[in-house]
């Protein structure tokens, strides 16, 4: 917003000297905001991002985001900030979506229903209020580089609150997402963990849109864990893989958003899906003779998004 | 042991051996306004295998929730080890009916089996050196640990199984309930299976539960079975069961029940 990139404006060629080049990128406050925002966001999608592949998520994580892009530009339309508006709108939703549960499963027609609905909304906020058609493209595909100081701190103190809880109910929620029926028998909350993680996931869905947007968010959050639990089947590991794919993302799609003319979001984008394809490709080719280690690309994501819930 | 008159089954609670697992006195569950079954009278001895059959519906898994504490009765009194059920019970382990284990699921055998012995547990913490010795028993127990590194998702219907087992086991239940296990399982998974369970009871003195379609795999280990006819599981010995006109009676369709020379006997479906 305040800082279009464009080539016009800004023309910067890497040195090649990593230290200057570094020293460069981080003279801008902009670019400090950006790193910062995006490594909490991408360490809190990574580790949700694992528990949204397990749970099978994958759709009503896409389902959450476009609904809150309704609430993104309604807050725009009532002068409020966009990330509350966000993480208003997709922690009501998640809580109700996590509170039907399993009465969810197979309603893939009420949740794209409820997704078109929600988009629609949408546009017709952006209607009323036509001076901010701009934030429109930044809400849907995000602007990492516009993000203000005080939203910095805003999502930081959101992620690690996230972080924190994930900490408390990881082996409950890991019990109940494998097996919910066995964890209930053995005494979990099954039902309050669904709710909690809904909401978590909702944070982290509000989080990830100041990133790669409402549109790209399949990028930062499924991706580096879809790619994870293809190389290690231990959980502890499949999680911290993700973390450290979905931030390397970030970092090189930011580095390379600064010298060329075109958005980060493309580049994580890009980088996400290139390694997700690499790591399925390598892994099935290796396994090929043997016994499949994981169904392929298309299986998977067309089965967890027709799973919904 | 195999007498199951529960008047004539000791009742001391909290005893190591002996004793019942199980007593049922004169208990009735309501589902919605409906009556699912009443004036159930059971008593399951410490260490005895019983078989629960009755055609779909009658509330076979609707007896595990009441015994997990999932269901409260409408009526009579429910002892599990000499306590009131409860949820959460760790002296109680429960393997619930299901297809299999999704084929992607990102997980080893043996991070499923540490989920029995510490998922319920809140806080972070890495799993201890002693934790992953229980596990690493209880995979042994079972037969488990050649593939307990590999991920679940691959393995056969019958490993998973044995995994599930496993994970039932590392608790130190003394109530095994098992709903179903032999589902999809093909012939000689299914054999190994009961010879399995057979064996962990006598070797640990663990009551079982052992809900199944088909009763042949089991007829060479039960002690006894439950059925639910008419609205009322009612507890008999293996002989008694075995009639084929009360199995005929309970499926409502002809099932003979056949002797070989050799004494084997086999249940068939008309």
């Amino acid at each position: 917003m305040f800082f279009q990139q464009s080539g016009s404006s800004r023309i910067i060629s890497p040195t090649w000297n990593v230290v200057a080049d570094l020293q460069q990128v981080f003279q801008y406050e902009f670019m400090q905001n950006a790193f910062i925002a995006g490594t909490v966001v991408a360490v809190l999608a990574g580790v949700v991002g694992y528990f949204v592949v397990l749970r099978r998520l994958s759709f009503a994580t896409e389902a959450l985001a476009h609904g809150g892009f309704a609430g993104a530009t309604g807050a725009v339309v009532l002068g409020q900030d966009v990330f509350l508006g966000l993480l208003t709108f997709t922690s009501v939703t998640g809580a109700f979506m996590g509170f039907l549960g399993d009465r969810l499963r197979g309603r893939d027609v009420a949740i794209g229903g409820t997704l078109a609905f929600s988009l629609a909304l949408g546009s017709l906020f952006l209607t009323i209020s036509t001076r901010f058609a701009g934030q429109a493209v930044n809400i849907l595909f995000g602007n990492i580089l516009a993000i203000a100081t005080n939203d910095v701190r805003f999502v930081a103190v959101f992620a690690l609150v996230a972080l924190a809880a994930l900490g408390v109910m990881y082996r409950p929620l890991l019990f109940a997402s494998v097996d919910a029926e066995i964890a209930d028998a053995r005494g979990v909350p099954v039902r309050l963990l669904s709710v909690a993680f809904m909401v978590l996931l909702a944070i982290t869905v509000s989080a990830s849109v100041q990133v790669v947007g409402v549109l790209l968010i399949f990028a930062l959050m499924i991706l580096p864990a879809a790619a994870a639990q293809h190389v290690t089947a231990q959980p502890g590991h499949a999680i911290g893989l993700a973390v450290l794919l979905a931030v390397a993302y970030v970092w090189a799609g930011l580095l390379v958003g600064f010298y060329l003319p075109y958005p980060p979001s493309f580049f994580i984008t890009a980088f996400a899906f290139v390694t997700f394809l690499g790591v399925r490709t390598v892994l099935t080719g290796v396994a090929g003779g043997q016994r499949s280690r994981r169904g392929p690309l298309a299986e998977v994501m067309i089965r967890e998004r027709g799973s919904g819930l | 042991m195999l007498d199951l008159k529960a008047d004539e089954v000791q009742h001391s609670p909290g005893a190591p051996a002996g004793g019942a697992a199980v007593v049922l006195d004169d208990v009735a569950v309501t589902l919605g306004g409906r009556m699912i079954w009443q004036h159930a009278n059971v008593c399951i001895p410490r260490g005895a295998l019983f078989g629960l059959i009755g055609p779909n519906g009658t509330g076979k898994t609707t007896l595990l929730r009441v015994l997990l504490g999932q269901l409260a009765p409408t009526a009579g009194s429910v002892r599990i080890l000499g306590a009131p059920p409860r949820r959460g019970n760790a002296a109680i382990s429960y393997v619930p009916q299901r297809r299999t284990l999704d084929a992607d699921l990102a997980l080893r055998g043996r991070d499923l089996v540490l989920l029995g012995l510490t998922g319920h547990r809140w806080g972070f913490s890495r799993a201890s050196k002693s934790d992953w010795d229980a596990v690493s028993a209880a995979l042994r127990a079972v037969g488990a640990d050649a593939y307990a590194d590999e991920p679940v998702g691959i393995l056969s219907g019958g490993e998973q199984q044995r995994l599930l087992i496993a994970q039932a086991l590392v608790t130190h239940p003394q109530l095994l309930l098992l709903d179903e296990p032999l589902a999809s399982l093909d012939l000689r998974s299914q054999h190994e299976i009961v010879h399995l369970v057979d064996r962990l009871r006598r070797e640990r003195n663990i009551a079982v539960l052992f809900v199944s379609h088909d009763l042949n795999p089991l007829l060479e280990v039960l002690d006894s079975l439950i059925y639910i006819l008419d609205g009322q599981p009612t507890v008999g010995a293996l002989d008694e069961v075995l009639q084929s006109d009360l199995l005929s009676q309970l499926y409502a369709t002809d099932v003979h029940v056949h002797s070989t020379a050799d004494g084997h006997r086999f249940v068939v479906g008309a």
